[in-house]
């Protein structure tokens, strides 16, 4: 058993904190939250240069990591951050498509993606599935020797920027059914691709994306026609992992400002740290970060093994549960301050608790994690 | 990064299993399993047992005849021994006060108690607490008065656990009135045959006498009794608590507890179905089982730190509060398992061998849950534990 990050690891840890506290400060922050992008081109560019993006890929992808403990050494320091760059869209969830499934010219992606020249998008989720992966009423029709794909797909982060959708559809069986989900490549402004977009409420951009009798050549798709569910799964587990790396790196941040303040903040002649009733929360919310820091630990040591998804069904239960109680003490043990917008706090706490409306919240890993057991 | 053991460490989880296997009778895992009290002798028998295998005092160095085992195959044999229902290690002795008499003991007091507390000639009981002096542990109020070659013992102490067994208690007095709280403490051994002693049991509320309150009038110590320095004593119960922590996550108790409550929910019925598929039921043992998932690692995490020589501060406080709410939460949510069933006062299946009146895994839950609400209170108290969090880390 071993609990330190290799010597690489903890360089890229080093790296990644000292840039992004230089460049990424609660004002450059709150500029980026205000612009019409959602996020900065040269964070992006710089993210790409430090190697950040290289770090969650294989070797064999153009990288030099993309194992568990890489990913989760990234974003949790993003999450410390509270960046809202789409790491998670361009880097984990496409990029691990295309690299899992990509045919060679597909596969030419990998390299921009890496560079930070390109973004993606995955387009699975649907107005009506919810958190269920397996949901997928949109529908792909071979027609001729093309592809026509009709649906709409729900809350698709990073769309607007993305070079290309990674879109879901059912070629075969119900719209539950495990098997018939294919997954396409579909480039920006293929007419019949709509994108309704806006921000989110804890920053990054969405959209609602139509799809209107879209006309694809066959070389669109991407892997074999109805295998999709399980590469989305493994793309996903991954991307819940880098989710519970940001939320234990984004509570730690929470935690900071709140020991911070309490041992600054006076009322009563004294600092507020010196209340018992306060020194016990924030006692609690330490426990419960460690608690949390270990189900991360757990969920990316796991990410290849057979107990992965009822490992991160933990992890993400345990996280979404320790994010709101970290959230909403540091709110309350601060006071009216957090409820600023401008103070850092304010931006975590909602990166935190909005990290629970992607891939499942709490109830829904419970429920998944109890199904799995049973299994 | 890396969540396995290692080959040896593996070799060694083998080596103990199959040391228990061999070793640990049937009927007394059958007893621990059903929290049947196993009496004096039942832990000394085992004490033996793992006596003669070189295992009993495994925490202790080398030179004074102990295993020498590190954090891990410490917790490796703590876990093995609670998923074999091993009855518990009697600590007085072996885990409190050995490590003070290592550290701080005469070569006179080394050699002379040492051997004894691992032959099992000597059954050592706790005297911190007083009935004035709980989390506030150093307003103890017990006095020492030195007379020519001896002190002479005044006062109470309370919550003795098991010491109508013992022969011998290890007491904080106070030799110093006039002194700061801390400093005038002395750390004193007492032969419990000493006249003046008076034991008297108090019954806990599941019906065990488990603890007990003992008096002292006037009585005579010989000063070669005392460790240490006069007035350092709140050094030496420093040391004693914050020196034996690896196991105060008691994760492999919970482990063995959450097996067994699934068992119980798979024979248990609700609505005709098994207990387990019930959802409300699932849910809550699920949470637990995750919590407790979290925590194996974080007591890992905290483990191997100590292996690699870093000594568990703050860490230890963490893990005694959370690992005791995830303990009583089990042991709730075993008590509502069994039903009705939790309602009879076994007392029999507590003390004795007579027939259960329900299934036999439901006598006792319902005492132990009640049994375990010390968890939370004793060893400084979760929120001591808290206070210490909070102090420690807003210090810096």
């Amino acid at each position: 058993m071993d609990f330190n990050l290799t010597e690489e690891r903890q360089m890229l840890q080093d790296t990644l904190r000292r840039y992004l506290a230089d460049r990424y400060t609660t004002s450059v922050r709150n500029t980026i939250l205000d612009s019409d992008s959602g996020m900065s081109a040269e964070i992006w560019a710089g993210l790409a240069e430090l190697g950040v993006i290289g770090a969650l890929f294989s070797e064999e992808d153009g990288g030099f990591g993309g194992a568990g403990f890489d990913i989760a050494t990234v974003f949790e320091e993003l999450g410390r951050a509270g960046v809202v760059e789409p790491m998670l869209d361009s880097a984990i969830l496409g990029g691990r498509l295309i690299a899992a499934l990509g045919d060679d010219t597909q596969r030419g992606l990998l390299e921009e993606i890496i560079g930070g020249a390109a973004h993606l998008a995955l387009a699975h989720g649907e107005p009506a599935s919810r958190y269920d992966l397996t949901r997928v009423e949109t529908t792909a029709r071979v027609e001729g020797d093309g592809i026509v794909l009709n649906g709409r797909k729900a809350v698709v982060v990073n769309a607007e920027a993305a070079g290309h959708l990674i879109v879901s559809a059912r070629e075969s069986g119900g719209i539950f059914d495990l098997d018939g989900i294919s997954l396409f490549l579909v480039p920006a402004g293929t007419p019949g691709v709509t994108l309704h977009g806006y921000p989110m409420l804890a920053g990054g951009r969405a959209a609602e994306v139509t799809l209107d009798n879209v006309h694809l050549p066959q070389s669109a798709r991407l892997g074999a026609a109805g295998a999709g569910l399980a590469p989305l799964m493994d793309a996903i587990a991954a991307a819940n992992v880098a989710l519970c790396a940001e939320c234990v790196g984004a509570m730690q941040s929470a935690v900071e400002l709140t020991r911070g303040y309490l041992m600054t903040r006076k009322q009563f002649g004294r600092p507020i740290g010196t209340f018992q009733a306060l020194q016990h929360r924030f006692a609690d919310m330490l426990i419960e970060l460690e608690q949390a820091r270990s189900a991360l630990i757990n969920a990316a040591g796991h990410l290849d093994s057979a107990d992965r998804d009822r490992q991160i069904a933990a992890a993400r239960n345990l996280i979404a549960r320790v994010g709101r109680l970290v959230a909403e003490e540091a709110i309350q043990m601060h006071g009216g301050i957090a409820m600023t917008q401008e103070y850092e706090l304010a931006h975590i706490a909602k990166r935190i608790v909005m990290a629970d409306h992607r891939f499942g919240d709490a109830d829904y890993h419970l429920e998944r994690f109890i199904a799995l057991s049973a299994a | 990064m890396d969540l396995n053991y290692s080959d040896e460490e593996q070799a060694f989880r083998a080596e103990v299993r199959a040391f228990l296997a061999e070793n640990l009778p049937a009927e007394v895992s059958d007893k621990v399993r059903r929290g049947i009290s196993l009496g004096k002798e039942g832990h000394e028998k085992w004490h033996a047992t793992l006596n003669a295998r070189g295992w009993l005092a495994y925490n202790w160095p080398r030179e004074f005849g102990g295993a020498e085992w590190n954090a891990v195959q410490r917790h490796i044999f703590e876990e093995e021994c609670a998923a074999a229902y091993a009855p518990r290690i009697v600590p007085f002795g072996l885990s409190m006060l050995a490590p003070v008499l290592q550290k701080f003991g005469t070569k006179e007091q080394q050699n002379h108690y040492l051997p004894r507390i691992l032959s099992g000639e000597d059954w050592w009981c706790q005297g911190y607490s007083e009935p004035g002096a709980g989390s506030d542990l150093a307003s103890l109020k017990t006095r020492a008065v030195r007379d020519g070659d001896h002190y002479v013992v005044n006062g109470q102490k309370t919550w003795t656990t098991l010491g109508q067994y013992a022969n011998w208690i290890f007491c904080l007095v106070r030799t110093d009135p006039e002194a700061k709280q801390q400093e005038g403490i002395s750390f004193l051994l007492i032969d419990m045959t000493t006249p003046g002693i008076t034991v008297r049991p108090i019954v806990l509320l599941d019906g065990t006498p488990e603890v007990n309150e003992v008096f002292f009038d006037d009585v005579r110590v010989p000063v070669e009794n005392l460790v240490g320095e006069e007035n350092k004593g709140w050094t030496y119960a420093k040391y004693l608590l914050t020196h034996e922590r690896t196991n105060i996550a008691g994760v492999g108790f919970s482990q063995a507890g959450l097996d067994a409550v699934k068992r119980i929910a798979r024979i248990e019925t609700a609505n005709g179905r098994p207990l387990i598929e019930n959802p409300h039921f699932a849910a809550r043992l699920a949470q637990i089982e995750i919590d407790l998932m979290a925590m194996a690692t974080t007591n890992m995490r905290i483990i191997s730190q100590a292996a690699s020589g870093q000594a568990p501060g703050v860490e230890s406080s963490m893990l005694k509060v959370k690992g005791t709410i995830i303990r009583q939460e089990i042991n709730d949510l075993t008590r509502r398992a069994v039903g009705p069933y939790a309602m009879p006062f076994a007392s029999e299946a507590v003390e004795g061998d007579n027939a259960p009146i329900g299934p036999d895994y439901a006598g006792p839950v319902a005492a132990h849950y009640f049994n375990n609400r010390k968890l939370s209170i004793f060893g400084g108290s979760n929120e001591i534990q808290r206070g210490i969090i909070a102090k420690v880390k807003m210090g810096g």
